[in-house]
């Protein structure tokens, strides 16, 4: 076997063919499988996180619902309280409105007998006037018997 | 019947390449015709398939194309020390281009050269790789591209100091020369031969076959075509492993250096 031209073509078609290949189906085909991995790492790491996240908001979902119960069991136990609070107020109030109101009138009932018993004096005397002056048939000086009179009305 | 009277005229004729033109320039047509046409199969395939990659949802070329890139490149992985842009195409191509190469083994040993006889032309040999020179260009190929990283990689003078000093030691340098000479060209030597020899002789299998009578040519033509489907891939796969390797050990630094 000799060194001929077939040689050298050969040498040169496999050079262009590892040249060719190279940039046309090696270079994009590694480039894109290393992309498609990183695509599938990311991926699988996006549904871990995303189940990470789902995981916590639920977490946080439930801690937000009890939190939120006690809060109204909370609400509900201090409308009660204040309920019962203007309950107790409005009765003590009542209570001592009726007990003003009771006063008064006690105090209306005695002014009032006073009052009655003050005219009722002053009646009998007129009228114990008027009787003695019948009784005497005379005129009594009232000025000249007040005394005497002002102590017989004391005594009544 | 068989396929000729004069079984040594037709081993010959099939032994005998497309040829024109004397001392250097001649030229094996068929070889490089059909190693061109294969090597166009692969380009044509490499530019179809790499315009549109699709990374989501790869199909038919693609897939099968994806699938020997990875297989490469484990083989590149598992053997080649550090990173290098062109050892992956290069053991993508050799794999590849010889794999369709070898693969017209397959066809009937006649059917080519028949149809050839038909339009007038003389001889055809339609295995490139039964021809020395498409082996040995490529083995040569691979011979410069291992120099060429022996002097980049561990620089030119560890390169010629590896020659004096390797495998007796600095004081037994003139047998050492000569030891790592014989070493280094058996490389590509061995490399091409391989190949050449394994198809060469699977090729003369072949067409002993084809001179047995008719009925007696289907059980050992069709075991060994079918064997034969193993030993192009085997054959193309030593060829990839081999060139990494050389290229693996070009990116190596001496033994006692590292």
């Amino acid at each position: 076997m000799n060194v001929t031209a077939t040689l050298f073509g050969q040498m040169l078609t496999f050079a262009v063919l590892v040249a060719f290949v190279w940039r046309f189906l090696w270079g994009p085909m590694t480039h894109m499988l290393a992309e498609r991995s990183r695509r599938i790492a990311d991926g699988l790491a996006a549904a871990e996180k995303g189940r990470h996240d789902l995981e916590r908001a639920q977490r946080r979902a439930v801690e937000l619902l009890r939190e939120t119960r006690q809060q109204a069991s909370e609400i509900l136990a201090q409308a009660e309280k204040r309920a019962n609070e203007i309950i107790d107020e409005a009765k003590s109030h009542a209570k001592h409105e009726a007990e003003g109101i009771l006063s008064a009138a006690r105090s209306e009932i005695v002014r009032e007998t006073n009052a009655a018993r003050e005219q009722l004096r002053v009646s009998v005397a007129q009228l114990a006037v008027a009787a003695a002056g019948r009784i005497l048939e005379e005129e009594i000086d009232a000025d000249a018997h007040a005394k005497m009179l002002g102590a017989v009305v004391r005594q009544i | 019947m068989p396929a000729t009277n004069n079984p040594v005229e037709y081993i010959e004729h099939h032994l005998t390449n497309l040829q024109v033109g004397h001392g250097f320039w001649s030229i094996h047509l068929d070889t490089l015709i059909f190693s061109w046409l294969l090597g166009a199969v692969l380009v044509l395939i490499s530019w179809r398939v790499g315009r549109k990659l699709s990374p989501d949802a790869p199909s038919g070329l693609q897939n099968l194309l994806e699938a020997i890139l990875e297989f490469v490149d484990n083989q590149i992985k598992s053997t080649f020390p550090g990173y290098s842009p062109l050892i992956g195409p290069l053991a993508f191509t050799v794999f590849t281009w010889v794999f369709l190469m070898n693969a017209m083994d397959l066809l009937p040993i006649d059917l080519l050269p028949k149809v050839a006889s038909l339009l007038g032309i003389p001889h055809l040999r339609v295995v490139p790789t039964t021809d020395p020179y498409t082996t040995l260009g490529m083995a040569l190929t691979v011979f410069a591209l291992t120099i060429y990283y022996n002097f980049r990689v561990r620089g030119p003078l560890n390169y010629l100091k590896s020659f004096l000093v390797h495998p007796f030691g600095i004081w037994l340098f003139p047998i050492n020369i000569v030891m790592t000479v014989i070493e280094e060209l058996a490389k590509p030597l061995s490399l091409g031969l391989r190949l050449f020899g394994n198809m060469f002789a699977g090729e003369l299998v072949f067409m002993l076959i084809a001179l047995l009578p008719w009925w007696a040519q289907w059980l050992p033509g069709g075991a060994w075509s079918i064997f034969h489907i193993l030993v192009i891939t085997l054959q193309s796969f030593i060829f990839m492993v081999l060139t990494i390797m050389y290229l693996a050990m070009a990116h190596t630094n001496d033994e006692g250096a590292h």
